[in-house]
């Protein structure tokens, strides 16, 4: 069993925008690399690059302010599209730790809970609440608490959803699921004897 | 009280609930490409695992193949080493691999049901999004990241959510130059590109029963568009007659299960939507979200009439270089792409050979038109019928099967701001493989007609 996740600590990472696909955050190109290992180097590569070209405001990951900041803030549907793994473990590996949001992509938030990676739901007012906060006061720590279902920040209190089977493996260590599969390697075969075999006929 | 297909799929895998509302469920059928299994692979052999159930893994490589002609040849080294890993993979575990040598290669969506593989009453696990296209055939079918690749291959099951379930009903008759891909594009306007989220998606009504096999896979594809995990049609004897004769299908005797796991006429459902098939017209995308599309004869919409939606309606409108209410005809493209796992089908083929026996013309000066079937067999389908000579005369590239431009994974890639008329599955900014490049999504016959033109245009004609 992997480590039970029960509380996370940080600050918040605003990421405005909804609908921000999986192909955002990781491009195709760094699909053909065989390994994770590196791969936090280029999330958002092309909106950052983009970003610093414009000379404006940097992107939120590039903010000198968000530096070290381990708890992303989105919006609607976020990491829909592609069923990249890739996506959520350059999100980990560049320090993301619990991702707050109104909705997201299924396939996605199905991949981060896999590498032990929340993804929390709050209502539309919430999240603005704390994407204000962590704009205004980039300091201020987030506090997500998996048992009691609920952030805390700057005396802020706000709940969030997380599906109840979510939530118990997150807390049981079981949100890395093989150990927990492979337990009852009989069930399975039963069960498989039970189905239509696959073969050329 | 009657069960959907859905329920009665789900309840017959379920091996126990391991933690409140997740269940383990068996996997009937694994398809594995060469994108999403290395680490997959990797962490098995680190933890001195192999492969539980072989005989149900099948492999196939298809994002990062060349469609230039000769397969031995990569686009780049790192195309190269996938693809030799994932052959390498399916030795060292003995799986069953479409070895693209062997000239059996294609998008595993379309390989897969071309073998017989995707029966009725599956489930059916995939490291790929679009596993939801085997939904076609009665299955519950969606796309799984890489850590559940590796427990499918060491376990032959997964954890799994159970999904509510939208009925959405077509009744009807499509009009003339209306297509499947237009139906999914009109249904993920109508609900938007979360409004399928939490829930499993069955397609059905008349004009659903009337499709081919081939335009539900178009359908249930794009299901994922719009958030759902999976989208189902209930298997008939359109499905039945499909099957018959494929390498991997059994004899007729499998024929009363298939049909049985319909769901119920009694059977209830969490949502229920309908729509009348003759409102459904010719669609396009105007930017970058699958939802952000019109009719092909209507304007590009105004961001202040998108309510919270408006902030990302502008940021589309300006990445794709568009006002609102400027007409989505008559924007010029330089590319043309027809192939994909939504569209790279042989009767998508047959259909845009169609148009081009009806239309005259060649390809626009300045446009490259690429068609990448779906398959190798599609291919050889398609020089069989001899339409390889009406395409070269007509100025489109056939080229070899693969994923191509969909993903812009091989060299088969936008360039810059170039545009596309593509009948792939997403607009997403980046996606065909230029940051910048721009995608328009629309039926392949739509495609046809914007290489022709050099621009977007009604396919149906002056008088549609």
């Amino acid at each position: 069993m992997t480590e039970p996740i029960k509380i996370i600590r940080g600050r918040g990472l605003p990421l405005p925008g909804d609908d921000i696909d999986t192909d955002q955050i990781i491009e195709s190109r760094y699909l053909k690399m065989t390994t994770f290992r590196g791969m936090e180097a280029h999330v958002f590569e092309s909106l950052r690059h983009r970003a610093r070209r414009a000379g404006g405001a940097p992107h939120p990951f590039d903010a000198p302010q968000h530096k070290g900041a381990s708890i992303l803030l989105v919006g609607r549907n976020f990491g829909c599209g592609s069923s990249r793994e890739h996506a959520p473990q350059a999100l980990y590996r560049f320090g993301i730790r619990a991702i707050v949001g109104q909705s997201f992509g299924e396939i996605f938030a199905g991949n981060c809970l896999a590498i032990g990676l929340p993804c929390v739901s709050v209502s539309p007012e919430d999240g603005e609440c704390l994407h204000t906060l962590s704009r205004a006061d980039p300091g201020a720590e987030l506090t997500l608490d998996i048992r009691e279902g609920g952030i805390t920040a700057r005396g802020l209190c706000i709940p969030f959803d997380l599906p109840e089977g979510r939530r118990h493996r997150l807390l049981d260590g079981s949100w890395d699921s093989l150990a927990m599969l492979l337990a009852v390697r009989h069930s399975i075969r039963e069960r498989l004897a039970a189905l239509p075999s696959v073969g050329r006929s | 009280m009657g069960r959907t297909l859905y329920d009665k799929v789900f309840d017959a895998h379920v091996v126990r609930e391991v933690a409140p509302g997740q269940y383990q469920l068996a996997v009937d059928l694994h398809l594995v490409n060469e994108v999403s299994s290395p680490q997959a692979f990797e962490d098995l052999g680190e933890r001195g695992l192999t492969v539980a159930h072989p005989e149900r893994t099948f492999a196939c490589a298809d994002h990062s193949i060349s469609t230039g002609g000769d397969v031995t040849r990569f686009d780049d080294a790192m195309c190269e080493a996938q693809v030799r890993l994932l052959g390498e993979n399916a030795r060292a575990h003995g799986l069953t691999y479409f070895d693209p040598m062997k000239g059996l290669h294609g998008i595993i969506h379309v390989v897969a049901p071309e073998q017989g593989l995707t029966q009725p009453g599956m489930v059916i696990a995939c490291g790929d999004s679009h596993t939801s296209t085997h939904g076609a055939f009665g299955t519950i079918a969606f796309g799984i990241g890489t850590s559940q690749v590796r427990d499918v291959l060491a376990t032959q099951s997964l954890i799994m959510e159970r999904l509510k379930v939208r009925r959405i009903v077509v009744e009807g008759t499509l009009a003339p130059g209306v297509f499947a891909k237009d139906v999914a594009l009109h249904v993920i306007h109508l609900l938007g590109a979360k409004g399928g989220l939490g829930h499993a998606h069955e397609f059905c009504g008349s004009a659903i029963e009337g499709f081919s096999m081939e335009e539900r896979m178009t359908l249930c594809n794009m299901a994922v568009e719009g958030g759902a995990r999976c989208g189902y049609v209930n298997p008939d004897r359109v499905t039945l007659d499909y099957l018959r004769g494929r390498p991997y299908a059994p004899a007729d005797a499998a024929a009363d299960r298939w049909l049985a796991v319909a769901s119920d006429p009694d059977a209830e459902w969490d949502d229920s939507v309908t729509i009348r098939a003759e409102e459904i017209r010719p669609m396009v995308t105007w930017g970058t979200s699958p939802d952000q599309s019109v009719p092909v004869d209507r304007p590009v919409p105004d961001p202040a009439s998108a309510g919270a939606e408006a902030g990302g309606w502008r940021d589309a409108l300006e990445f794709m270089g568009a006002e609102p209410g400027q007409p989505v005809l008559g924007t010029a493209i330089d590319t043309a792409f027809i192939g994909s796992c939504t569209n790279g089908r042989l009767s998508d083929l047959e259909a845009v050979a169609d148009y081009l026996r009806r239309t005259p013309g060649r390809v626009a000066h300045g446009v490259r038109a690429m068609i990448v079937p779906g398959s190798r067999s599609v291919r050889e389908a398609v020089i069989e019928r001899g339409l390889d000579r009406l395409f070269a005369e007509r100025g489109f590239e056939l080229r070899d099967a693969g994923c191509s431009l969909c993903c812009g994974m091989n060299a088969d890639k936008l360039v810059g701001e170039q545009v596309c008329a593509s009948s792939s599955n997403r607009n997403f900014r980046g996606r065909q493989g230029s940051p910048t490049g721009r995608t328009y999504l629309m039926s392949p016959v739509m495609v046809a007609a914007a290489a022709l033109a050099g621009r977007i245009t009604d396919a149906r004609g002056e008088d549609a």
